[in-house]
């Protein structure tokens, strides 16, 4: 029985063992000489994890008395959450490299946040869902803040903390009120004792304050102002972090949270779930417009597709968690390629980051402006790409539902947002002319860059590499 | 007699006070990190009421990880703080101003 229960957790035993033992090492040893086999050990680790966790087969069963479940729902996003934070690992490198940001604690702390999101999909009581989210935020907040000596990195440190708090105040607050209600922190007991199908006045109370904490985590609109700052704040390789493992880790919690706990109350958490996704894609298409800043750019665009990635849950179906599996897949994988260039982004060998500086790149990088040109019509949902299949998915999870006003609400945001999407490409090709950036990009980049551009560009000929049968099986396995 | 309902509206006013010295507050960074520490305590109330009242001994172990995260919490705040402190001389809120927002 205990043998079992720590099989089950092997993979996040491992990997905070290895965090922790590779602290005390590289501290007695050559400090932050190792950043760079830091980097490599850690990336190595995530991939070495995934594929453990790609190769076994969930157990389907909840260990340690119903507090960890390992289904096919969490093994998806523990592999999506393990394969991007090893990328954007070696994405930083270069980077870190050239703006004195090499120190062997960082991609050790992105390991511990990783444990933590980890945790988080794999949550199946109110407890670890805390002590997962927890761990996620403090190793968060300390990698915003990474550059010591910076007024915006430390300033970006600082709100995102007492923001977080806030929101881990909010979701506690929640929670304390759901165990009184329900008088459990199972969700199975949980999903018990709201199986009647109304659910007492604390109950609801709890559900949303729950909801307004995760709702926090995942920058959906109106709990989003601490993002645009926080990705402008914080040094480039983190907001490429921050933009991707956990805004997968914080859906999948949602997700875990409405359909395995709140499961028989579908039409209680369906209505606010719908708003908070109206908002954010309004908000982030409309707010977008105006950015001069590419990193605050990414950020309005990250709260519009948070957007439509509630939409997919809103929908509250198996075919809804689906889309929104896929949804948040695709969208990572464009996030990856996007941050390679924004990484790459430098003059006179000092990181830019003004949208302007980007005129006239197909000029004398046609090659890299090229893939931009894919990311951002990929970003926008335009046919070919696999950005509009990720956008079909929820549309059609929305519709399906009987929420066709929250589908069209969907494709007028996102034809608002395509305007600033292409406002990059115009910039590219016909913008004025500009000191060009340096052309000396490390390769490594350019062939992110490029793999990214190939696999959104071409995906949907290989019918999106077979992720939707992955997503539907894990779709399942959450939904009952 | 005092009742349940009696630890929860002291736990919510509590845990209002907490939120609204977060967002009223224009002075200084410290108030912000008690604030946040108040709000977490008015959880704790909460909890352990539910306890009590449930006859269930979840809510009291729930209440010790959170007085553990919270103190984790309120150390890296500090840390940040500090970091803060140095670049910028002050920890007034209304230094906290390089980027819009």
């Amino acid at each position: 029985m205990i043998a079992s229960d720590f099989t089950t957790v092997l993979p996040e035993v491992l990997l905070s063992l290895y965090a922790m033992l590779a602290l005390v090492v590289f501290v007695y040893t050559g400090k932050d000489r190792h950043a760079v086999l830091s980097i490599w050990l850690t990336s190595g680790a995530f991939l070495f994890l995934a594929l453990i966790l790609a190769m076994g087969t969930p157990t389907g069963t909840a260990s340690f008395g119903g507090m960890f479940i390992d289904d096919s729902f969490a093994r998806f996003c523990k592999i999506v959450i393990l394969l991007s934070a090893a990328l954007v690992l070696v994405m930083g490198q270069d980077y870190a490299a050239k703006h004195d940001m090499l120190k062997f604690e960082y991609p050790l702390l992105v390991a511990l946040s990783v444990v933590g999101m980890m945790v988080m999909v794999s949550a199946g009581s109110l407890l670890t869902l805390y002590m997962g989210l927890e761990l996620q935020s403090l190793a968060l907040y300390v990698i915003a803040a990474f550059r010591r000596d910076s007024a915006k990195s430390t300033e970006a440190g600082l709100k995102y903390f007492v923001l977080g708090a806030l929101s881990s105040g909010l979701l506690l607050y929640g929670t304390s009120l759901v165990y009184g209600f329900a008088g459990t922190v199972e969700f199975s007991g949980i999903m018990a004792a709201t199986s009647g199908g109304d659910l007492s006045i604390g109950l609801l109370l709890g559900l949303v304050f729950v909801i307004a904490g995760m709702g926090f985590k995942v920058s959906a609109a109106p709990f989003h102002m601490w993002a645009p700052d926080v990705y402008e704040g914080a040094p480039t390789p983190v907001t490429a972090f921050f933009a991707t493992a956990p805004k997968m880790a914080a859906m999948g919690l949602f997700a875990r949270v409405v359909h395995d706990a709140f499961g028989g109350v579908t039409a209680d958490w369906q209505q606010v779930v719908a708003v908070l996704s109206v908002f954010s894609m309004f908000l982030g298409a409309v707010a977008a417009i105006g950015q001069k800043d590419i990193k605050r750019l990414m950020a309005y665009s990250s709260i519009a597709h948070m957007g439509f990635a509630l939409m997919g849950l809103a929908a509250g179906t198996v075919f809804g968690v689906q889309a929104m599996l896929i949804y948040m897949a695709i969208y990572i994988s464009m996030n990856i390629g996007m941050f390679a260039l924004i990484l790459s982004m430098e003059r006179d060998g000092r990181p830019v980051s003004d949208i302007a500086s980007l005129c006239m790149l197909s000029k004398y990088q046609p090659l890299r402006a090229l893939c931009v040109v894919f990311i951002m019509f990929s970003m926008a949902g335009v046919p070919p790409m696999v950005g509009f299949f990720g956008k079909f998915y929820v549309l059609r999870a929305a519709y399906e539902a009987n929420m066709a006003w929250l589908a069209i609400a969907g494709v007028v945001a996102s034809v608002i947002g395509a305007y600033y999407y292409i406002r990059i490409v115009y910039f590219m090709y016909f913008g004025a002319e500009s000191e060009p950036l340096d052309t000396q990009t490390p390769r490594r980049l350019t062939v992110i860059l490029v793999a990214s551009t190939a696999v959104i560009t071409v995906g949907a000929a290989f019918s999106l590499f077979g992720i939707e049968p992955l997503a539907q099986l894990a779709a399942e396995s959450l939904a009952n | 007699m005092i009742g349940l309902e009696h630890y929860l509206a002291v736990a919510a006013a509590l845990f209002v006070i907490g939120i609204f010295g977060l967002f009223l507050n224009r002075k200084n960074i410290i108030i912000l990190l008690m604030s946040i520490e108040l709000m977490l305590l008015s959880v704790n109330i909460n909890f352990v009421a539910f306890s009590a009242f449930l006859g269930d001994y979840v809510g009291q172990i729930f209440t010790l990880f959170v007085l553990t995260v919270a103190a984790a919490e309120a150390a890296i705040g500090l840390a940040i703080l500090v970091c803060f402190f140095r670049n910028k001389g002050s920890i007034d809120v209304e230094d906290v101003n390089v980027m819009k927002g």
